[in-house]
């Protein structure tokens, strides 16, 4: 009887894998078609990709998402790790939660209201809409996820550390530097990650943000399919989805270091982590 | 030490202040005034009174009901599965890695697939049924954002039943329920926060899905964020957009509220 409910199950996996991974196989197939639709396959090509690499308005697209995505999230990730270490330090518990709600906000607000009201932000303070404007909204959203990735970690921390520390005449900078960062270091480096990959992965708020002559990856993916099939966006998919399986296989790492580090705790909070994706 | 402390907090708080608070209170300022710059109740007046936007807030909620309901059939039977597989940390990783994909990508690739002379309308043709026009109508738009949902809601019930104590599932055999019994009153009970999270994970995005509707949908799906981003960037009446991101605010913590507060005692019983 076993066995059969085995099988049963399992068919059951393999049928919610297929249909997870089938628009993505369907499209990563139609990038090497010759013929220029995403119905019926003529015949095997890289065109499609040399398309991807000699369209430079494209290729200079893509490096703009990147630079925004590596900016933003290092941004993110300095204010969003000192935030935290300011809401640990905070000793009434009343302003700790209230602090946390409001760090949550843009987490659980829909990106159409996030970009909307950015818009209405930006256009209240006079701000050119652009390459600036886009990265401090990428900035903003991304704090909150830091805060949270940092923050367990700081509680995980010893305090009796940072006393014992401060007897022996340690300085506030080397508290920080000798006890406090590395304590908390894979927290920033999940927080990093994860700030770097809600970056790129944002289509609605840049949307909302971007104005006339800047554009990413996503609100140019956006205006081209409402053009239609284009198999060079089929080409690049293909390409994005090589570079996700990197990112993930990398986050898989990051896991692995934290759960190493801290025993086997760790590895449902990590998971908890995973969740907020 | 102080000093250092208030240090940290100053870029956060900046943060806080201009894209937190500032932007909440600018799209409530907003929604007061009409598309000269009037100070005017007029919006809401519009939406409570023409039948239009009513209509059109009903039917979002109701779509994002149903791919809540969807997504919740697909995703519970996969986590629970789930959780008895070996090396479940890698089926894991599998489910995550569909959602580092560009969500238009996905929604792009649907257009092939559901498109006249696409696969789903060539296995229809093949067993007879005949093509059909699947593409821009509401079924196209409900089965995408399910798809793209669905790992969101599987997530949050896989993690609350990895964390369910084994020992109970031992105690209720023990004690002669049958495997439904176990289902019905230990396992689903514990699950509930995991199903409550994901329901809020996948309703709330449900209702401001306007790439969908626009890329999918063909126009015909008006969803709330659907019709903010038509104010907003087409039509440019900002004042009718920030009344509607109002009511979808509302609409947000109404449902943080419903899913929520049970969760908060849960917690806190834990500790």
């Amino acid at each position: 009887m076993t066995k059969k409910n085995f099988k049963w199950s399992n068919l059951y996996l393999l049928l919610v894998f297929v249909v997870l991974y089938a628009p993505i196989m369907y499209l990563i197939f139609y990038s090497f078609n010759e013929g220029g639709t995403m119905t019926s396959f003529t015949g095997f090509t890289w065109d499609n990709y040399a398309a991807v690499f000699e369209d430079t308005r494209l290729m200079g697209i893509v490096l703009d998402t990147f630079l925004v995505a590596l900016l933003a999230s290092l941004l993110a990730t300095v204010i969003g790790t000192f935030g935290a270490i300011g809401i640990y330090y905070v000793k009434k518990r009343n302003t700790r939660n209230t602090l946390l709600s409001m760090n949550n906000i843009l987490l659980v607000s829909p990106d159409v209201i996030i970009g909307a009201s950015f818009l209405i932000l930006f256009t209240f303070i006079g701000f050119r809409l652009g390459f600036t404007s886009v990265l401090l909204s990428h900035v903003a959203f991304s704090i909150p996820i830091v805060v949270l990735m940092v923050l367990p970690k700081l509680q995980e921390m010893n305090p009796t550390m940072l006393k014992a520390a401060q007897d022996l005449g340690a300085t506030n900078l080397q508290v920080l530097t000798k006890i406090v960062l590395p304590a908390i270091t894979p927290g920033i480096l999940a927080g990093y990650f994860m700030a770097f990959t809600y970056s790129l992965d944002d289509f609605a708020v840049t949307f909302f943000v971007t104005g006339n002559g800047f554009s990413t990856l996503a609100v140019e993916i956006y205006s081209r399919a409402r053009q239609g099939v284009s198999l060079e966006i089929n080409a690049l998919s293909t390409l994005m989805f090589l570079f996700a399986l990197i990112l993930v296989i990398g986050y898989y790492f990051i896991q692995q270091y934290n759960m190493s580090k801290k025993h086997k705790q760790n590895g449902k909070k990590n998971t908890k982590a995973v969740t907020l994706l | 030490m102080k000093q250092t402390k208030t240090f940290y907090f100053v870029p956060y708080s900046i943060w806080l202040l201009l894209f937190v608070v500032a932007p909440l209170m600018l799209i409530l300022y907003q929604s007061f005034f009409d598309i000269q710059g009037n100070f005017t109740f007029a919006n809401y007046a519009t939406y409570f009174q023409s039948g239009t936007y009513l209509t059109m807030t009903f039917n979002s909620i109701f779509y994002a009901f149903l791919i809540t309901l969807f997504t919740l059939l697909i995703s519970y039977p996969t986590a629970y599965l789930l959780v008895r597989t070996k090396h479940k940390q890698l089926w894991l990783l599998l489910i995550i890695l569909p959602t580092w994909i560009n969500l238009l990508l996905k929604a792009y690739a649907f257009i092939g697939i559901f498109s006249m002379n696409g696969t789903v309308n060539d296995f229809l043709s093949f067993t007879g049924i005949g093509r059909q026009q699947i593409l821009f109508t509401d079924m196209s738009f409900l089965l995408v954002a399910s798809y793209i949902e669905i790992p969101f809601m599987i997530l949050p019930i896989y993690n609350a039943l990895e964390e369910m104590n084994p020992s109970y599932l031992k105690a209720s055999n023990d004690l002669g329920a049958n495997s439904w019994e176990t289902f019905r009153r230990v396992i689903f009970p514990l699950s509930l926060n995991g199903v409550k999270s994901g329901v809020q994970a996948v309703f709330i995005p449900s209702l401001s899905l306007f790439m969908l509707t626009r890329l999918i949908g063909g126009n015909r799906v008006i969803t709330l964020g659907t019709a903010i981003e038509q104010h907003f960037l087409v039509t440019e009446n900002w004042g009718m957009g920030s009344t509607i991101g109002v009511i979808l605010i509302i609409a947000m913590f109404l449902m943080m509220l419903v899913t929520g507060e049970k969760k908060k005692k849960g917690a806190v019983h834990k500790k």
